[in-house]
C-alpha cells in the first residue's frame, strides 16, 4: 500500500513538473510584449521592469528560476497588479471557485439521484419523458446561453415579487450562490441523471431486490438501501470527471455572474497578457486535478474491495 | 419486474416530496432582502466597477479604475471642486510662475492616521515616482518638474528633482521649462502624497489591501475583497469631512458585462449603471431616462508612415478619408448617443483661450464623396505603380465595439474602394505591442487627455514623441508643437494647434472618427454627482442621498 | 490427474508466414448490415440522422440556395425582425454639400430677451419635421426667449410623464432652433421632445412630436451596395426608390442578412466540430494501436505521456495554445482552434483504442490467426480495425458536440474565430448582449448549436446502442 501511495505520488510530481514545462514554454512563445503600455517608457524603466520579472535572462535560466520558484510554491508577482504575488491572487480567488464548484456538484448530484429515480421508476410514462426532455435541453443548450437565461429569470423573479428574492449578481451570501451554481451543475446533472436511470433500470432486476421483498422489508427501506444505494456506484465513479468539468466549467458562470473566481480572472489575465498569473493558475488548476484524481483512485481503492491497489 | 416497481415507490414519493416542501419553507423567509441601490438615512450609495483597481499604489498606477478610486481616497496639493474647476487641496494657496510654482499647505490635512500631511510627503511621492527603479510607466507626468526626465533616464539622483520642502508646510517647485498647466497636474494622480515611513514599512505589498494604504483624502478604503468588492467609507480625519455628503460608497459587483450591469441597476442594486449600444434600447423602452458625458477622448484610425508601408501614400490616405464619414459610423454602427463624430484630433471639451478651443476655432471639413475617393485612389495607384493595392493590415482591438467598428471599416473600404483589407485583431497588450513596434498599416486607436491643455493632444504627433505610434514626421507641424510648448502667448499658442489641426487634416497621418461619450443611467435620489475629464470619473466628493419625495 | 494425449511437436509450429488459410474469425459479414437495419429501426436514431443530413446539406448547398452575401452591410436596416423586401426611398446624405442640413448658408436664429432660468422658460412652439424617413429625421421649432440651449429626446412611445423623454440625443445651442437626428432610425413611430435650458437646468414644459419615418437608403450606401451606378448623377436619383432585399429570419447590429450569416456560420462551426474530432480521433486511433500492438515498454512510455497530456487542464491550455499561435491578419483563427482542440483531445481516444487492442490481442480468434501464419497487416486491417472501428465511431460522434460547445464557449469569450467569419458561438455571443430588445439575435445561432448537439448526441446514443451486440434482444 505504502508502495503503491508512493509510486502514484511520484508519478503526480511528474506530471506537474510536465504541465509546468508545457504552460511555461507554450507562454514564451506567445507574440506581444506583456510589457507594452498606453504610455511609451523610456528604455531605463523598461530594463527597471524586464529586472523586475526576470524577462533580462535567457529562456532557459528562466525555465530554471521558474522550476525553482514552482517548487517553493511561489508563482512570482503579477504583471498588472505589480503590488501582488500571484500566491496570493489564486489563495483569494479560488476558494469561491471550489466553493461554487462543491456546491454545484451537491446540487447535481442529488438533482441526479431524485431525478434518476424517478425516471427509472416511472419508466416511459410522463414524469420519465418530462424528465428526460429536460436532461436533453441541459445538455445542448451552450453554458452562457443558459446562464444569460437564469439571470434574465431572476431578474422576472423579481419584478414579480416586487422585491429582490435573489440577486442578479455579485458575490458575498448563500443567496448570490443558488443560481450560479444551479447552471453550473446542469449539465453534469444531466449527465449523470441518464447513467442513474439506466444504473436502476439495471439494478432493478437485480435478484438481491426480490430478496430483500421477499423478506419482507419495507418498500421504502428497499428503495433506499437496497436499490438506490447499489445503482449509486457507476454515478459515484463518474465524480472524478465532474470535479474538473465543474471546477474549468465555472468560467462562464463567473464571468456573467460577476464571481470573483479564479476561471474569471483568468480568462482576464489572457486578455491582459499577464505572464504570471496565467502560468501560475494553469500550473495550479493543473496539479489541483491531478491531486483530485489521485485522491479518487486511493478513495476507489478503500472503498470498493473489487479494486485492489497493492498490486 | 417493473410492473411491482410502482407499489413500494408510492410511499418514498410522497415523503420525499414533503420533506422538500418543508425545506423550502424553511429557506423562503430568509430570501428577503433589502438590496438598495441608494440609502437616504445611512448617507450610503452601492456602485459597481468594471475591474478591481489594478493597482492603488499612485506613484505607478496608469487606469481608470485606479484613478477613481484613488481621486476619493487621495487628495493632491490641487483638486476638482463641483463644477470641474480646479481648487485647493492640501495645498490652501499657491503661487504660479514661469519658471516654478510655490504651495503653502493647509494645516489641518491629515492622514487617516491622524498624523498630519506636510510637503515632505510630496518630495518623497515625486521622488519615487520619477525614480526609474519604482519604473513608473507615468513617471513622465513629472517631466514638467526640473531634472525629472534625466532623473528618470538614470541620468541623475533623484535627489536633483526640482521639488523642495520648506518646512512641513511650503512645497517649492522649480519647472524644467514654463508648464502653463501645471496646476492642473497637480490634481493629477502621479502627483499624490506618500507618507515615506508608511510606505517604507509596507515594503513590496504597499497599497496591495485596504491597510496597507494610508489616505488622506475624503474616504478611506474600508474594504477590499479582491475582485469581488471595495466599500469606501468617509475619512474621519479628512480636513473637508464636514462637506462630504456620502457616507459611504459601497461597491460590491465587479464586472463588465454590460447586461448584467443594466441588470443590476433594474433591480434597484446600484445607483449608476453606465450603457452600451445594446442596454440602452431597453433602458428607454423601460422608461429610464439616461444621462450624457463627454468622456474627452478621441478615437481614430492612425496610419503606418514607416517607410515601406503602402499607407505613407498620401493619396491613398485621402481616398480613405473622402469615403469614411464619421457621422455614419457614429449614428449607425456605434449608435450611442453622445458620441460626437469629429473632424478634428481635438475634441470639443479642450478649452482654448476664452472659449472652447473647437469654437473659436472650427475643425476644416475634407471633402468627401465615393466618386472624389476613387479619384484619389486612382492617383494612388498611378503613383505607386500598381495595378492593385495590396492588402492592407488594419490592426483593432478586441471588444465587441472595437469588431463592430472593424467589421463596418472592412465592408466600406472593400465595396467602395475595392481594397482587401486585413483584420488583424488583438488583446490589448499584444495591440499595444504592435502598435509601438509599428506592425500595421492602419490602426484603431484612441487617446485621452492627461492634462487640460491642447498640448496633451496637439505634441501627440510630433516627430520625436514615442506615442506617435504612426511615425509622422512633418517639420512644419514639429514647428508648431514647439511654439504651443514655448509660447507665454495664450493667442499665439491655440493658433499654433489651430495650425497643427489644418496639417492633420490635410495630410492625413491620422483620421479622427469620433469623442467618445458615455450614456448612463443615475437613481433619481442620487444627486451632485460630477462626471469628469480630470481627476477621476465619477467624483463622488460632491454626493448625495436625497430622500425619497424631495 | 489423466494424461494428455501427446501431440507432435511439429504440430504447435505456427505456420509459415503468409501461408495463410482464411480462419472465420472476424466479424460476420453481416455486421455493418444489422448494424445498419438496427439504426432503421430506431426512430430516434432516424431522425437525428435526418437532421444531421439535413445539417450537412444546408451547410453545402446553403450559399447556393440563398446566395445573400453574409457580408454584405445595410445600415439602415440594422437588427430588425423578418423583412420582406420592400422599396426604399434614395436621399442625399452629408457627405456632400448638398446633403448637409441645415445649408451652410442658414442664418443663426437671434435669442431673443435676457436669458431666463429654467423655471421660467417656456415650451418650443412650433415643432415640426421638416422631413422623416430612416436616414435622417429633420426637426424645427421656435426660438424660446431666453433659453440658453436646446435638449432634444426620443422615444419609442409616448411620453409617460416628464422624466420619460426617452434617449437624450442631444444639446443644441440656443442660435439653432433645429436638430437633424441620424441615430440608428427604422420604421417605427418616435415621439421627440424638445425641452429648452438655462445652459444648467430644463424647462418644465416640453414640446413632443409624433413622428413616423419612411424606409430610406443613403446616397452613399446606395452607391456602394451598387443600387445606383458609381458614376450616377445624385440630381437624377434622389427621391427615386430603390428595392431591398428581403430578409426572411432578419438583420444583424451591422444589417447583415441572419439566414445567410447562419447558413455560413454552419460551415465554420461544422467545420470545427467535425474537422476537429475526425483529427483527434484518428491521431488517437493509431496512437493507442501502435502503443497496444507493439506493447511492453513502449506501450508504457507511450501511455505515460498520454497521461501527461490528459492532466493538462484542456480548457485552460485550449486558450494558452490558442494565444500561442496567435492570429495573423485577416486570419479567421479556424486553424489554431483545431491544432489546439486536436493536441490536447487525442489522448481519450488513443487509451480506448489502446484498450481494445490489448483486449482483441487476447481474443482466440486474433491468437489462431497468429497461428496460421497471419502477419500483423493483415491481423490489424483484418480484425483489429473492423472490431476497433466500432468503438472509433461512437467515441467520434460524441465528440462532435463537445467541440461545437468548446468553439461557441471560446467565441463567447473572445478567444474564438475572429470577425468577420461568422460562427454559431460568436454570434450568439454577439446575439447575447441584445437578448431583450431582438432576441431572434441569439435565438437562431443557440437554436442551431442546440438541435447540432443533440442530434450528434442522439445519433451516438442510437449508435452505441446499435453496435453494442450484446445487448441483442
Amino acid at each position: 500500500m505504502t508502495g503503491f501511495l508512493l509510486r502514484r505520488l511520484l508519478s503526480s510530481l511528474i506530471t506537474i513538473w510536465f504541465i509546468a514545462t508545457a504552460t511555461f514554454f507554450v507562454m514564451h512563445a506567445v507574440p506581444g510584449d506583456p510589457l507594452s503600455n498606453e504610455k511609451a517608457v523610456n528604455p531605463e524603466i523598461r530594463r527597471h521592469l524586464e529586472a523586475r520579472y526576470g524577462l533580462d535572462q535567457p529562456v532557459l535560466t528562466q525555465y530554471g528560476i521558474f522550476l525553482r520558484n514552482m517548487a517553493t510554491g511561489d508563482f512570482g508577482i503579477s504583471f498588472t497588479q505589480q503590488n501582488r504575488r500571484v500566491n496570493d491572487i489564486i489563495r483569494e480567488h479560488f476558494p469561491v471557485s471550489a466553493l461554487l464548484g462543491v456546491v454545484a456538484l451537491v446540487i447535481a448530484t442529488l438533482g441526479a439521484l431524485l431525478f434518476g429515480a424517478l425516471s427509472a421508476q416511472f419508466r416511459d410514462r410522463w414524469p420519465d419523458r418530462t424528465i428526460m426532455l429536460s436532461v436533453i435541453f441541459a445538455i445542448s443548450v451552450p453554458s452562457f446561453v443558459l446562464a444569460a437565461l437564469a439571470q434574465w429569470g431572476i431578474l422576472s423573479l423579481n419584478k414579480a415579487a416586487g422585491f429582490t428574492v435573489l440577486p442578479v449578481a455579485g458575490w458575498g451570501s448563500w443567496r448570490h450562490l443558488i443560481v450560479p451554481a444551479v447552471v453550473l451543475g446542469l449539465g453534469t446533472m444531466a449527465y449523470m441523471t441518464r447513467l442513474m436511470r439506466s444504473s436502476m433500470l439495471e439494478v432493478a432486476q437485480a435478484d438481491y431486490l426480490r430478496t430483500a421483498r421477499a423478506k419482507g422489508l419495507g418498500s421504502l427501506r428497499i428503495f433506499v438501501f437496497h436499490h438506490m444505494r447499489n445503482a449509486l456506484l457507476p454515478v459515484v465513479t463518474v465524480l472524478g470527471p465532474a470535479i474538473a468539468a465543474v471546477t474549468t466549467g465555472g468560467f462562464v458562470v463567473e464571468l456573467i455572474f460577476s464571481i470573483p473566481g479564479l476561471g474569471r480572472y483568468f480568462v482576464q489575465a489572457v486578455q491582459q497578457l499577464d505572464y504570471t498569473v496565467i502560468m501560475g493558475t494553469t500550473v495550479f488548476y493543473g496539479a489541483f486535478l491531478v491531486l483530485m484524481v489521485m485522491l479518487v483512485d486511493i478513495l476507489y481503492g478503500l472503498i470498493d474491495p473489487r479494486i485492489r491497489v497493492g498490486k | 419486474m417493473l410492473a411491482c416497481a410502482d407499489v413500494y415507490l408510492a410511499e418514498p414519493m410522497s415523503d420525499l416530496l414533503a420533506a422538500l416542501f418543508r425545506l423550502s419553507l424553511l429557506l423562503l423567509p430568509l430570501a428577503v432582502l433589502a438590496d438598495g441601490a441608494v440609502d437616504h438615512e445611512r448617507q450610503r450609495i452601492r456602485l459597481t466597477l468594471s475591474s478591481e483597481p489594478p493597482n492603488l499604489n499612485s506613484t505607478v498606477t496608469t487606469d481608470q479604475i485606479s484613478s477613481f478610486v484613488l481621486s476619493h481616497v487621495m487628495e493632491g496639493l490641487l483638486t476638482y471642486d463641483a463644477s470641474n474647476e480646479l481648487s485647493p487641496g492640501v495645498a490652501e494657496r499657491w503661487e504660479l510662475r514661469q519658471d516654478g510654482a510655490t504651495f503653502w499647505l493647509r494645516r489641518n490635512a491629515r492622514w487617516s492616521d491622524g498624523k498630519p500631511v506636510t510637503a515632505h510627503d510630496f518630495v518623497f511621492a515625486w521622488r519615487t515616482a520619477v525614480d526609474p527603479k519604482t519604473a513608473s510607466q507615468y513617471a513622465s507626468a513629472l517631466y514638467p518638474v526640473r531634472n525629472a526626465e534625466r532623473i528618470n533616464r538614470g541620468e541623475l539622483p533623484v535627489t536633483a528633482l526640482g521639488v523642495e520642502a520648506r518646512g512641513d508646510f511650503r512645497l517649492e517647485v522649480t519647472f524644467e521649462r514654463p508648464t502653463p498647466y501645471f496646476l492642473g497636474l497637480t490634481a493629477f494622480f502621479t502627483y499624490y502624497p506618500i507618507r515615506q515611513d508608511f510606505y517604507e514599512s509596507r515594503g513590496e505589498r504597499y497599497a496591495a489591501d485596504a491597510d496597507d494604504l494610508l489616505y488622506n483624502g475624503p474616504f478611506v478604503l474600508q474594504r477590499w475583497v479582491h475582485g469581488a468588492h471595495l466599500r469606501l467609507r468617509r475619512n474621519g480625519h479628512y480636513w473637508g469631512r464636514d462637506h462630504v455628503g456620502l457616507y459611504e460608497i459601497d461597491i460590491p459587483y465587479i464586472t463588465t458585462d454590460t447586461t448584467a450591469i443594466f441588470n443590476l441597476y433594474q433591480a434597484g442594486s446600484i445607483a449608476l449603471a453606465p450603457l452600451e449600444t445594446e442596454t440602452l434600447r431597453d433602458a428607454v423602452r423601460l422608461g429610464f431616462t439616461p444621462k450624457l458625458f463627454l468622456t474627452g477622448s478621441i478615437y481614430y484610425l492612425q496610419f503606418n508612415l514607416r517607410e515601406g508601408r503602402i499607407t505613407t501614400n498620401r493619396n491613398l490616405r485621402k481616398a480613405i478619408q473622402a469615403i469614411l464619414d464619421p457621422a455614419v459610423l457614429v449614428n449607425k454602427v456605434v449608435g450611442l448617443p453622445g458620441n460626437l463624430p469629429s473632424d478634428s484630433i481635438f475634441p470639443t471639451t479642450v478649452k482654448g483661450v476664452e472659449l472652447p478651443f473647437r469654437t473659436e476655432y472650427p475643425a476644416p471639413r475634407p471633402e468627401r464623396g465615393l466618386g472624389l475617393a476613387r479619384h484619389y485612389l486612382e492617383l494612388a495607384r498611378q503613383e505607386l505603380g500598381l495595378e492593385r493595392i495590396p492588402p492592407l493590415v488594419m490592426l483593432v482591438g478586441d471588444g465587441p465595439r472595437a469588431n463592430k467598428e472593424a467589421e463596418y471599416f472592412q465592408q466600406l473600404f472593400a465595396r467602395g474602394l475595392g481594397l482587401d483589407v486585413r483584420l488583424d485583431r488583438q488583446t490589448a497588450k499584444q495591440r499595444l505591442d504592435k502598435m509601438s513596434r509599428g506592425d500595421f498599416d492602419i490602426v484603431a486607436a484612441g487617446w485621452g487627455p492627461d492634462y487640460d491643455d491642447p498640448m496633451t493632444f496637439g505634441d501627440l504627433f510630433a516627430s520625436w514623441n514615442e506615442n506617435n505610434r504612426g511615425r509622422y514626421r512633418n517639420p512644419e507641424y514639429d514647428r508648431w508643437v514647439e511654439i504651443a510648448a514655448t509660447s507665454p502667448d495664450p493667442e499665439q499658442r491655440m493658433r499654433a494647434f489651430a495650425e497643427m489641426q489644418r496639417l492633420l487634416m490635410e495630410d492625413v497621418p491620422v483620421l479622427p472618427l469620433y469623442e467618445s461619450g458615455n450614456v448612463y443611467l443615475q437613481h433619481p435620489q442620487l444627486r451632485g454627482v460630477v462626471r469628469a475629464i480630470f481627476g477621476g470619473d465619477p467624483n463622488l466628493r460632491y454626493a448625495y442621498v436625497a430622500g425619497e419625495d424631495e | 490427474m489423466k494424461s494428455l494425449p501427446s501431440i507432435a511437436p511439429a504440430l504447435l509450429e505456427p505456420a509459415e508466414r503468409g501461408a495463410l488459410l482464411e480462419v472465420s474469425a472476424r466479424p460476420p459479414r453481416s455486421y455493418w448490415q444489422q448494424v445498419g437495419r438496427r439504426l432503421a429501426r430506431d426512430a430516434r436514431a432516424v431522425v437525428a440522422g435526418a437532421v444531421v443530413v439535413l445539417l450537412v446539406i444546408a451547410t453545402l448547398t446553403g450559399p447556393w440556395l440563398w446566395p445573400e452575401d453574409p457580408a454584405r452591410q445595410l445600415l439602415g436596416l440594422s437588427s430588425r425582425g423578418p423583412l420582406p423586401a420592400q422599396t426604399a426611398l434614395l436621399v442625399a446624405d452629408g457627405l456632400s454639400d448638398a446633403g448637409m442640413w441645415p445649408p451652410q448658408s442658414e442664418q443663426l436664429a437671434t435669442v431673443a430677451g435676457e436669458s431666463l432660468s429654467a423655471a421660467m422658460l417656456s415650451a418650443p412652439v412650433g415643432l415640426k419635421a421638416v422631413a422623416a424617413n430612416t436616414e435622417w429625421v429633420r426637426l424645427r421649432w421656435q426660438p424660446v426667449a431666453g433659453a440658453a440651449s436646446y435638449h432634444i429626446y426620443r422615444h419609442t412611445r409616448a411620453p409617460r410623464s416628464r422624466s420619460d423623454l426617452g434617449l437624450p440625443l442631444g444639446i443644441v445651442d440656443a442660435r439653432q432652433p433645429w436638430y437633424e437626428d441620424r441615430l440608428q432610425l427604422s420604421t417605427r413611430r418616435y415621439y421627440y421632445s424638445v425641452v429648452a435650458s438655462d445652459g444648467v437646468d430644463e424647462a418644465a414644459e416640453v414640446a413632443t412630436l409624433q413622428v413616423r419615418p419612411v424606409q430610406a437608403i443613403g446616397w452613399l450606401e446606395a452607391q456602394l451596395q451598387d443600387f445606383v451606378p458609381a458614376d450616377a448623377d445624385p440630381a437624377q436619383w434622389v427621391d427615386r426608390t430603390v428595392e431591398l432585399p428581403a430578409h426572411p429570419l432578419g438583420t444583424d447590429y451591422l444589417g447583415r442578412d441572419l439566414l445567410s450569416r447562419l447558413l455560413h456560420g454552419a460551415r465554420t462551426s461544422l467545420f470545427i466540430g467535425i474537422t476537429a474530432p475526425l483529427l483527434f480521433v484518428t491521431l488517437g486511433t493509431l496512437y493507442g494501436a501502435t502503443a497496444g500492438f507493439i506493447g511492453g515498454r513502449v506501450d508504457d512510455w507511450m501511455m505515460r505521456f498520454a497521461d501527461f497530456v490528459v492532466a493538462l487542464p484542456s480548457l485552460l491550455f485550449i486558450i494558452l495554445l490558442r494565444i500561442g499561435f496567435g492570429i495573423g491578419p485577416g486570419e479567421s483563427g479556424i486553424l489554431p482552434m483545431v491544432v489546439a482542440l486536436v493536441l490536447l483531445s487525442w489522448p481519450a481516444s488513443a487509451r480506448l483504442v489502446r484498450g481494445q487492442v490489448l483486449q482483441l490481442r487476447e481474443e482466440p480468434y486474433v491468437a489462431a490467426a497468429r497461428l496460421a501464419g497471419a502477419g500483423n497487416f493483415y491481423i490489424i486491417t483484418r480484425h483489429m480495425l473492423p472490431n476497433v472501428l466500432a468503438v472509433v465511431l461512437v467515441a467520434m460522434t460524441f465528440a462532435i458536440p463537445s467541440v461545437i460547445f468548446t468553439e461557441a464557449f471560446l467565441s463567447f469569450i473572445g478567444m474564438g474565430v475572429t470577425p468577420p467569419t461568422p460562427s454559431w458561438g460568436s454570434m450568439s455571443n454577439d446575439g447575447i448582449r441584445v437578448l431583450f430588445s431582438h432576441p431572434s439575435e441569439l435565438l437562431w445561432p443557440a437554436a442551431c448549436i442546440s438541435v447540432t448537439v443533440l442530434a450528434f448526441n442522439v445519433l451516438g446514443d442510437a449508435l452505441r446502442d446499435a453496435l453494442d451486440m450484446k445487448e441483442r434482444d
